[in-house]
This record gives structure tokens, C-alpha cells and sequence, in this order.
């Protein structure tokens, strides 16, 4: 049980994080920590105690394994993280070479 | 099958064009055109085709409980129409619009294009939870590119707050799709409407909590409306019309009525929550319209206002408040993309989108005026435009299921809505400057895109008469009201 709450806690972390910081950088970053702490909750959904990895070996019967299907979502998951990371970091690059800055506070031309 | 093709053609389009595009977009255009109109042909047949029975595709030969289905019913069929339709005719606006705001390479924008309408398409024809998540990310991604495609500074910072409240969102769908998976052991999404019944009953509220606020936050309702009116008044006019008229129903509207009705059984919890945001975003999203005088801004929080009656017509949960839900998703997209059209010509033409700067607008943008006439008139109710028999039927279904509350805000959203379309018509479209004749007009693309969807805006409040009702929105509310019917028909049993 405190494995899944500290997941939580985790993504906490990055909720907090995107929310409060005033830098693009750190809000990218905190988008990050809010993907794995999920990511990780999934995998820990699929954990069996003293389990064996889900592969077919020729010959050998394993009844006890860990659930593969998370496994395969995670990478998915994580391929999906990954290009929506690079295109933050290169929507921050462009909004730095038109602003001059990485501070969220100044960088507000729509409003209202 | 005609399902997976929804699915290969526009994906094909997107890939085709990035390996044949040279310097001129030429080859771009003619692929994605004819890309969607085959899609929109496909679409149509199988909607008529379809009625009330359900088609089950099930990928690479697996069946159900291992693969990856393709779901199609009257209600999936009904959104491939609407999302297509409106495709088409964004397409045909691109063609001048994109090589005026992008001298060069505007074969990406085509690509990305296709890329959104592959998104689209493949959330509202899947059955399976997580494939849905994937093809919601492709049709996220591509908009958020979409959005900074003009290049100037607002734009990309309009992307950004979009990419960053967009991936908060999905990391929040991601882990209820993940606590769901832990709870049934099952990603189709019958499956799991099935097993959940079974199981300890608080987890449908655990996952409809993070639901609510991951596809809420992608719908726009109303605590998360904040990145819309940026997000849509920054995009080029096209991906306003497609993002304010298709994306936001068909990763919003349409995946939550699907979860929260056919998935969790339409729980009174649930239609309670979605008839109070409804109607709280009807109010803010107009309130908040009628101070604007950036017309693009104005037209995003509409937006948020009429996606409110759409979710409160489906928290009412009476046949009649989710006919007229139906009945409204299909006329937004209409005068909705309507309106973002007439507001790119007159952008594009005139380089302002003040509308204290416009004016005189009859005698130099003829079409574009008397269009705009057209879906101002829809958007605010009046008679005979679709807009007022939707609007009608959602407020008379409020007072049939016993909350004349929500009917009455719904009819004083509906008057705010008319003068803060009376503004625009008044201020701007017939304004007192006088503008002098500009060189270039709207040209034919852009002017067919906006005559087709005007006639649509009459035509398909014909919708409504009982025998056309019967064979296009009737099998739609059958699917959404018959909550175990998507197990018996999705499963086989």
C-alpha cells in the first residue's frame, strides 16, 4: 500500500510543481515528474510478489508471472512523454528567442 | 469493413505528403482533399448503413478480450460525419488562408492535418480504453503544432499553456485508465462494462473523478476553460473552425458520454455533476463573451458556453435533453466553424480582428457578411435556424425532467447570447468606419467553404421533422440511452 501512496505523493509533486513554478523549464520538468509517477503506479499495478518475467521460454512451464500487459501501455506511454516533452522544450526555445525569457510572468501578451 | 479505413486513409494522406511534397504545397491539397472527402463519402454511407445495429472490427484476427476492437454504432458513425464534414471544409478555407500566414512549407501544415483528422477519427471509432489514449495524444499533438503555426510570439505561447494543461490532462486520464485496468484486468472498453457492476463500487467514482477532470479539461467545461479562449483564438482560422467545432466534442463530449453512459451505466451522480458544469459554463462562457471585442476571442468562449448546453442536454438523462444534446453537437460544429471562418476572411483581408476597427463589411465582403448573418442567427436561436430547435428541445426537456432552474439559465444564456451576437453584427460586420474596397477578396475555396456550411445551417434543421429524426438522430439516442446495450451488442451476448 505506501508504494501506491507514495506514487501519489509523487505526482503531487508534479501537479505542484506545473502549477506553481514560473519557469518554462521547471514547468517541463515538472510535467515529467507527474508522467512517471504514473508511469510507475501502472507498473506497480502489474507487481506479483516472487513473480517471473511474462516470456514464453521453450520447455519451461511458468504459471507465476507479473502481469506483461502494463509493461507493454508503459512504453507506449513513455514514447508519448517523449514527444510531447521535445515539443515543449521547443515551443519554450521559440517563445525564448521571441520574449527573451523564461519567466512565465513575463511572457502574458493574451489576456482577458 | 469500413471502419479501419477511417483510420488508414487519413494516416496514409499524412505520410504521402511529407514524402511527395517539394517546395509547392500543390500535391499537399489535392492528396488531403481527396483524403477527406473519401473519409467524409465512407462516413456517410456507413452512417446510413448502420441504423440501429453495432459493427465490431477486431484488429490482426484476435478476438475480443486480446485485441484491439473497432466499434462502429449509430452514435460513433454520427461524430465521424460531423468531424469530417467539417475537415472538408476547412481544407477548402486552408488552401488561401495557409499560403497567406506561411509562404513556405505549407505542405506541413497538410501533413499535420491529416494527423489530427487520423486522432479524431480513431478515438471516436475505438472500443478500446488505452487505444483511445493514443490516438487522443496524435490528435493533441498534431494541434498543438497546429496552434504555433502562424509563428508569431502569441501563438507560441498560446501552445504552450495548451501543451502543458493538455498533458496535465492526459497524465490524469492515463492514471484513471490505469486504475481502471487494475480494478477489471481488462482494456475493451465493454469488458469493462461489464465487470464493473461487479466490483467494489467506488471505483467508478475514483475513475470518474479523474475522468471528469482529464476529459473535462480537454471538453472545456467550465473550472477548465481557461487555456480554450487562447488555444482557439491564437490557431490559424481553419484549425480554430476545427478545434472549436470538432476536437473539443470529439475528445471531450463524445469520450465522456461514452465512459459515463455506456461504460459506467449513467450513473444520477455523474448527471448531476455534468447538468450543474453545464449550466455554470453557459453563463461564464457568454458573460464573459459579451466584454470582448477580439472577435476570434469572443467566438472561443462561446465556445465554452455552447459545449454547455451540449453537456447539460446530456445530464438531463431524458430522451428528449439527449436528443436535443445530439441534435446541438452537430449544429455548433456547423455555425460555430462558420463563424471562425468569416472571422479568418476578415483577417486575413482586412489584418484586423477588432471589431471596433471593421465595419462596412457588406459592401466589401458580401459573402462573408451575409454568412456570418446566417450563423449569428443560428448560433443565437432565432428561427428557422438549427440553432433554435436544438436549444429548444434542451430547454424543454429541463423543465420536463423537473429542473425549470436549468431551464431558465439555459434561456437567459440563450438571450446573452443573441446580444452579444447583435454586438458583433452591429459593431462590426455593419459598422459606421468606412473601409475602403481592399484588392484581393475572399477567394473560391474560402467562399464555398462558407456558403456550404450556411446552407447546412438551414438545411439541417429539416433534422428535426419525425421522419428524417427517425433514420439520423433517433439511432444515436438508442445507443446512449441503452446503457447495457453496448455490452450486448460489443460482446455478443
Amino acid at each position: 500500500m505506501i508504494v501506491y501512496i507514495l506514487c501519489f505523493a509523487l505526482l503531487l509533486v508534479g501537479i505542484y510543481g506545473a502549477l506553481t513554478k514560473k519557469d518554462l523549464i521547471k514547468i517541463i520538468l515538472s510535467l515529467g515528474i507527474m508522467g512517471y509517477s504514473v508511469n510507475l503506479m501502472i507498473i506497480l499495478f502489474a507487481y506479483k510478489k516472487d513473480a517471473g518475467y511474462a516470456i514464453l521460454v521453450k520447455d519451461a512451464v511458468s504459471t507465476n508471472m507479473v502481469d506483461p500487459l502494463p509493461q507493454a501501455l508503459i512504453l507506449t506511454s513513455i514514447v508519448i512523454e517523449l514527444g510531447i516533452t521535445a515539443m515543449l522544450v521547443a515551443l519554450a526555445i521559440r517563445l525564448f528567442e521571441k520574449y527573451k525569457t523564461f519567466d512565465i510572468t513575463k511572457i502574458r501578451r493574451l489576456s482577458g | 469493413m469500413i471502419l479501419p479505413f477511417l483510420i488508414i486513409i487519413p494516416l496514409l494522406a499524412a505520410f504521402l505528403i511529407t514524402l511527395i511534397s517539394g517546395e509547392k504545397d500543390n500535391w499537399a491539397i489535392v492528396l488531403s482533399i481527396l483524403a477527406v472527402i473519401s473519409l467524409l463519402a465512407l462516413a456517410l454511407f456507413s452512417f446510413f448503413t448502420t441504423g440501429n445495429d453495432t459493427f465490431i472490427y477486431e484488429m490482426s484476427g484476435w478476438k475480443i478480450p486480446l485485441t484491439i476492437c473497432l466499434v462502429q454504432d449509430a452514435f460513433s458513425m454520427y461524430m465521424l460525419v460531423i468531424v469530417n464534414l467539417i475537415a472538408l471544409t476547412s481544407l477548402m478555407f486552408s488552401v488561401t488562408y495557409i499560403r497567406h500566414i506561411a509562404a513556405e512549407g505549407a505542405w506541413k501544415y497538410y501533413a499535420l492535418f491529416m494527423l489530427l483528422v487520423t486522432g479524431m477519427n480513431g478515438v471516436i471509432a475505438t472500443g478500446d480504453i488505452f487505444n483511445l489514449f493514443v490516438f487522443m495524444e496524435i490528435a493533441l499533438f498534431s494541434t498543438y503544432a497546429l496552434v504555433a503555426f502562424g509563428g508569431k510570439a502569441e501563438e507560441y505561447e498560446a501552445a504552450f499553456k495548451y501543451a502543458v494543461m493538455g498533458s496535465i490532462s492526459s497524465t490524469l486520464i492515463l492514471l484513471g485508465i490505469g486504475v481502471l485496468y487494475s480494478a477489471t484486468s481488462t482494456l475493451t472498453m465493454a469488458n469493462i462494462a461489464a465487470i464493473l457492476p461487479t466490483i467494489n463500487p467506488q471505483v467508478v467514482f475514483w475513475v470518474g473523478a479523474l475522468f471528469l477532470a482529464g476529459f473535462g479539461l480537454k471538453a472545456a467545461i467550465m473550472p477548465f476553460h481557461a487555456w480554450l479562449p487562447d488555444a482557439h483564438s491564437s490557431a490559424p482560422a481553419p484549425i480554430s473552425a476545427m478545434l472549436s467545432g470538432v476536437l473539443i466534442k470529439a475528445l471531450g463530449v463524445y469520450v465522456m458520454v461514452r465512459i459515463f453512459f455506456n461504460i459506467f451505466g449513467g450513473l444520477a451522480v455523474f448527471n448531476t455533476i455534468f447538468m450543474v458544469l453545464g449550466t455554470v459554463s453557459i453563463m461564464i462562457g457568454v458573460l464573459l463573451a459579451l466584454g470582448q471585442w477580439d472577435f476570434k476571442r469572443l467566438l472561443a468562449y462561446h465556445s465554452i458556453s455552447q459545449i454547455g448546453y451540449i453537456i447539460l442536454g446530456f445530464g438531463l438523462a431524458n430522451p428528449l435533453g439527449i436528443l436535443g444534446a445530439v441534435f446541438h453537437l452537430l449544429n455548433h460544429a456547423l455555425f460555430k466553424s462558420l463563424l471562425f471562418y468569416n472571422a479568418g476572411s476578415v483577417e486575413m483581408i482586412l489584418g484586423t480582428r477588432n471589431l471596433k476597427k471593421m465595419g462596412n463589411m457588406t459592401k466589401i465582403l458580401p459573402v462573408t457578411s451575409f454568412t456570418s448573418m446566417v450563423a449569428s442567427l443560428s448560433i443565437a436561436g432565432m428561427p428557422p435556424f438549427n440553432g433554435f430547435f436544438s436549444k429548444l428541445i434542451i430547454i424543454v426537456a429541463a423543465i420536463q425532467a423537473g429542473h425549470p432552474v436549468f431551464a431558465f439559465w439555459a434561456v437567459l444564456g440563450s438571450l446573452f447570447t443573441l446580444a452579444s451576437f447583435m454586438k458583433v453584427q452591429r459593431y462590426g460586420f455593419r459598422g459606421e468606419n468606412k473601409i475602403e474596397k481592399p484588392d484581393v477578396g475572399a477567394s473560391r475555396g474560402m467562399k464555398s467553404a462558407m456558403i456550404i456550411l450556411a446552407v447546412l445551417c438551414l438545411v439541417s434543421s429539416a433534422l428535426i421533422i419525425p421522419g428524417i429524426r427517425e433514420v439520423t438522430l433517433d439511432p444515436v439516442v438508442t445507443v446512449i440511452m441503452n446503457k447495457t446495450g453496448y455490452i450486448h451488442e460489443v460482446l455478443g451476448r
